[in-house]
Parts: C-alpha cells; structure tokens; sequence
C-alpha cells in the first residue's frame, strides 16, 4: 500500500476512536464538563496530561530542534520535564486540596479579589490561544504533506473533531480521548525510533543505542557525530554554544512556565484525593519522560542520516522525500557555486585556501520527525503512523487548551464575576457555548496562523512563569503575601518580561542577539528574571501592607493538610 | 497512643522533604547538566559513548526527576498517616 493509502487507513481509524469515545463520556454537569466528576484515576490521569502537555511541538519539532542545536537543545529536555518535579511538590496536591475548578478560581479566592481573578482569567486566555494557533499550524503540516488536500480543509477536519468531543463531552470526553490519544502518539513516536535504533545501533532501545557505537564501528556514535560536524565547520554537537547563564535562564523559564500553565494545573483537579494527585504527577511523568528521553535519540540519528545522505551528493541523485519536501518550501537548495553538489556546511567552514564557504541548503527543523523514517527508508505504514501520531499529539493539546478557554469565560468570568446568580444549567450551556466559540476562533487561527508562532509560545512560557506561578507558590507557602502584594507582583513580572520580549522580537529584531540582550540573557530565558522580580516585589509590598483577612489565613491552612485530623 | 502532633509540625516536616527533594533536582539538572558540564564531559559514563554531562543534560536528569517524584509521593503518603492527616 502506498504511503497515502496508509495514511488515510490510520488518520481515519484514530479519528473514529476518538468520536466513538466522545459519544460514550458525555457531560451531564458542570463538575464533569469542568474537571470530569472529579474522579479519574491517577493513572489514567497521568496518561492524559501527558497527552495533554506534549504538543506539536513536542512530537513534530522538539527532536528537529535538538538535531539542529545539540546540546544547547537540552534546554528543552529539562525545562519541559523538570517543571514536573516543581508541579507535584509545590502545586498539584495543594490545588487538588483547594478543590475548584479553574487556576483563576485559585488566585482569586486565597487573594480575596476579583482584580487578581479577572487578571488570571486573561493571562489564561492569552496562553492557551498563543498555543492553539501553534497546535494548529502542526495539524496544517501533517494534512498538507501527508494527505495532500490543502491546509484549509486540514485544519477544518481537526476542528470538527475536536469541536464533537470538547463541546460534547467537555473535560469528561477530553479525558478518555487524550488517554487514547497518548497511545496512538506513544507508539507512533517509538516505533520508528526503534527501527532507526536497530538500524543504526543494533539496540532496540533508543536510550541504549544513543550510547553505542554504529554497527561494525567501535567509535560512540556521538562522537562520530562531533567528528562529522567538525568536519562540516559546524560547532561540535555534545558542546555547549550558548553562554551558562542563557541555557541555565532558559531552561528556568521553561521549567517554570510549564508548572504554571493553566490546562496542566487543572488536569490535577481532576483525581479524587490529594495522595493521587502526588501519585498522578509521577504517572504523568513517566508517560511523558517515554517520549523525552527518547528525543535526543531520535535527533542524534536523524543528523546522522542526514548528513550522510545529503552533504556533498549530488542533488540530481537525491531520493524522492527530498523533492517531496522540497515542494512544501521546508527544504531549500540554491547551488550557490553551480556545481551541482549539496554543500551543506556550519559557520566555521572553509575550502582548500582557507576561504569561507557557504551552506547551500536550509532545512525546516520541524520537519525532521516528520521526514526521518522518510530518510531512513522505513516501511510506508511506518511513515503514515508518524502522521497519525503528530494528528494525536496536537488534537489532544488543542482541546486541553479549549477547555481551559471555555472554562475562563463560562466559570470565573460569568459565574465568578459577572452573573453570580447563574443556575447550573445555564452555565453548563455557557460553558459549551464558550467552547464552540473557542474551537472556531482556533479553526481561524490555523488557516491563518499569524507568521510569528514560534515567537509567541515563548512569550507564553515567559508570561506563565513570570505571573502565575510566583502568585500561586505565594499563595500557599507564604501566609503573609496580601492582594497587594499579589496584584503588584504579577503586574511588575508581567510588565518586565513583555516589555523585553517586544523590544527583542518585535521593535528591534535588529538588536535580537547576546551583545545587546540584559547579561546576555535571551527572550526565551527572560521569564526567569520577571518571576524572581515578581517574587522580589510581592513580599515587599505585602510587608508594607496589612496582611490577608481571617478567613484567607484559614483557607491556606486548610489547602496545606490533606485532611482536618481525625481522632484514631 | 502517641501525644497529637500539630499541623505546624506537619508542615515543617513537610518543608524539609520538600528542601531536601529540590536540593537533589537542582543538582542533577542545573548542576550537572548546566553549571558543571563542562567539567563533567572529560568523564565517561561507564559502560558507554555518552560524555557524562552531556547525559545528565539530555538523559540522566529526565530519570532523577521521575524518580523524585515517585519518591516525594510515598513519603508524603507516609507523614499524613503518621499524623492522622490521610483521607481514609
């Protein structure tokens, strides 16, 4: 069967999976559509965080960014991993404890203010949006490449399914369908890892065979790979680039910002007692650590084969994937010296008489997982599986993202703030009504994704760790810190970092580079410094002002014990 | 039976399982895999092609933070009982 046929087979069994259990988890409350009757085993909630949180991104481009950056791409393994360890011992069990529904619920009652509440709701808002459109441009690749109908049809395909099982069965449908999901994008991202693994290695295991050496070779791969980059002119692949303190502010801000975003914290509310909200996170951990420690694997053979297959052949002789991708404008060649030879080299290369020679090729990093079992000549099936996984992986994010949108609106804004006298009902119509919206202003972001996605999802993280999660970690560490504090806190962090971001990314890109950036610290980095300003400026002013109110002081020593004492 | 013990103990001991947990996840990812990996790449992992900071960085720190989790659950699991403060 071709890779087509594949494909079609696949996309078109998941897709019915996920309908199928759409129809079987309807919502019938408020507490269902919210957080799913609150009662999802820790196990199977962990599966569906894990769904939940890697993204696109994760499963289409993080191995193409590590493939093109080495070990500076570590940062991406950490941050995104260890904001985990941050999350189960300084947030879930508590959040679980506190037992609403949304993080705005949080910030607004333990800060007594509907300021602080309607400020949340925004932030949330704005993160999960800057998110969505990039699920969306993922969705685009996938159909657009592997489908061949164009993207506008692609993205209105995903939108209907999400719209059927998000409007329907809200966090109860999204749920059961991100647990069926992260199997489909699990195996699909192993499958081929493994292939390449034993191909390349001889180890089944990825993580084994990242530490061998080729077959019939006794040199460690990695440093046939720092041989080969050498070779090129590029830097060595297991060697940092990047200063300390940059990798050390961006990997802070990625950890940071992944414990404070929005549709992760609530997948916590979900489980019925604080001891599986710890125990979910671990869960939620190893479901998501399969993947990432799988990554460097997967991005360390794919520049093996790339650069074996493509720098300095002749481009007449290069296999179809390379015309195929090229077609998508995601691959480039301009034969600079009419040679007719791929000259694909780093910035340090030089010819014979020592001049500088130009790289010929510019290749899209997301596209690496995408065309790796491509490269690697593996079976069709296999091929048409990674497109179905990249469709798991950004379908299950985007509807995460939906819910927490839906939530803001239906839930903090209209039954926290504005209606408060709004009856269970109507706000459960409320709450679908926002979803369907949501899912459309989604659907319109994909067609017309704005051109600096990659730009936004690190002002995202950046916002996330330089408001909430200072504001949250207050909240329940520090009795002291006042709505005074809080509100000043967020708004200076806040403020700092899209002040910098801006000015890098979007007044002067001209200025975007270490000599001019504050201690060399990159935009992505940036949300470091705004959370320990946000943290620096809460407790001063809380100190100056009075502190909380009785019933405050009582809720935060009530979020802080599983349970009041019982006598024994 | 044991004289009650009061939630401001509960909470301090709460607070150094917490200190000592991030001490150890500061280390393995910031120390190891950033601030000292330089130093740490002149050595092998053992048995492997890996450069040891290099491993920590992309490998190693990704495995100590699922174990610190697991680990942070079972303890925490153990001092509510301990204080009667456990949901059964």
């Amino acid at each position: 069967m071709s890779i087509q046929t594949w494909t079609f087979v696949l996309v078109g069994t998941t897709f019915a999976l996920y309908v199928s259990l759409a129809f079987l988890a309807k919502a019938r409350s408020t507490k269902d559509f919210y957080v799913a009757g609150g009662h999802v085993s820790p196990l199977a909630n962990g599966m569906a965080t894990a769904a939940d949180w890697m993204s696109a991104a994760s499963f289409l481009s993080m191995a193409g960014l590590i493939s093109a950056k080495g070990y500076d791409g570590s940062v991406y393994l950490m941050g995104w991993t260890g904001g985990y360890v941050l999350l189960a011992l300084l947030l879930a069990p508590y959040l679980r404890k506190f037992g609403k529904f949304t993080v705005p619920d949080f910030v607004g009652d333990r800060y007594d203010s509907q300021a602080a509440r309607i400020t949340a709701v925004f932030c949330a808002i704005f993160v999960s949006f800057t998110y969505v459109a990039g699920q969306m441009r993922g969705v685009g690749i996938v159909f657009s490449r592997f489908l061949e109908v164009d993207v506008t049809t692609g993205v209105m395909i995903g939108m209907a399914i999400v719209f059927f099982y998000a409007v329907l069965g809200g966090m109860k449908g999204i749920t059961y369908t991100q647990v069926a999901q992260y199997c489909v994008l699990i195996f699909a991202y192993m499958v081929p890892a493994i292939f390449l693994s034993l191909l390349i290695t001889g180890h089944a295991i990825p993580q084994l065979g990242l530490g061998a050496s080729e077959i019939g070779s006794a040199t460690p791969l990695l440093d046939r790979l720092d041989g080969l980059h050498a070779e090129l002119g590029f830097d060595a692949y297991t060697e940092r680039a990047k200063s300390v303190l940059d990798v050390f502010c961006i990997t802070a801000a990625l950890m940071v910002g992944t414990a404070g975003l929005p549709h992760v914290i609530v997948r916590f509310y979900t489980v019925p007692k604080v001891r599986d909200a710890r125990r979910s996170v671990g869960w939620a951990l190893v479901f998501i650590a399969i993947l990432y420690t799988t990554a460097p694997a997967v991005a360390v053979f794919a520049r093996t084969n790339l650069l074996n297959t493509v720098a300095g052949q002749r481009y007449a002789e290069m296999p179809e994937w390379f015309a195929n991708w090229e077609t998508t404008g995601l691959i480039a060649f301009d034969d600079k010296n009419a040679d007719g030879v791929i000259q694909y080299v780093g910035p340090h290369a030089t010819d014979a008489t020592g001049a500088r020679v130009e790289s010929e090729l510019t290749i899209d990093p997301d596209i690496m997982v995408l065309a790796n079992p491509e490269i690697a000549q593996l079976p069709n099936w296999v091929i048409a599986l990674v497109a179905a996984g990249g469709l798991a992986a950004a379908l299950s994010t985007a509807a995460g993202l939906l819910l927490v949108v839906s939530s803001a609106i239906s839930h903090d804004l209209l039954k926290r703030a504005l209606r408060q006298g709004i009856s269970e009902r109507a706000e459960l119509l409320a709450a679908r009504i926002s979803a369907a919206v949501a899912v459309l202003v989604a659907g319109w972001l994909g067609v017309h994704p704005p051109g600096f996605v990659g730009q936004v999802v690190a002002f995202a993280f950046g916002l996330a760790a330089s408001s909430f999660f200072p504001v949250i970690i207050l909240g329940i560490f520090s009795k002291r810190t006042n709505r005074q504090g809080a509100i000043s806190g967020m708004l200076t962090g806040i403020l700092f970092t899209a002040a910098y971001i801006c000015w890098f990314r979007f007044l002067h890109p001209e200025l975007d580079n270490a000599e001019h950036w504050l201690f060399g610290i990159s935009p992505e980095g940036i949300g470091t410094i705004g959370m320990v300003i946000n943290f620096a400026v809460a407790i001063l002013v809380s100190r100056f002002t009075p502190a909380p109110p009785a019933h405050v002081q009582e809720l935060i020593e009530n979020i802080r014990v599983p349970q009041a004492r019982t006598p024994r | 039976m044991s004289a009650p013990k009061d939630a401001g103990e509960y909470w301090r001991r709460n607070l150094r399982i917490l200190a000592l947990l991030l001490s150890i996840w500061f280390v393995v990812s910031y120390g190891c895999g950033i601030l000292f990996v330089d130093a740490l790449n002149r050595v092998r992992l053992p048995g492997t092609g890996f450069k040891l900071g290099f491993w920590f960085a992309q490998q190693g720190s990704i495995y100590a933070f699922v174990v610190l989790v697991f680990v942070y659950a079972a303890w925490m699991n153990r001092l509510d009982r301990e204080f009667s403060v456990d949901e059964d």
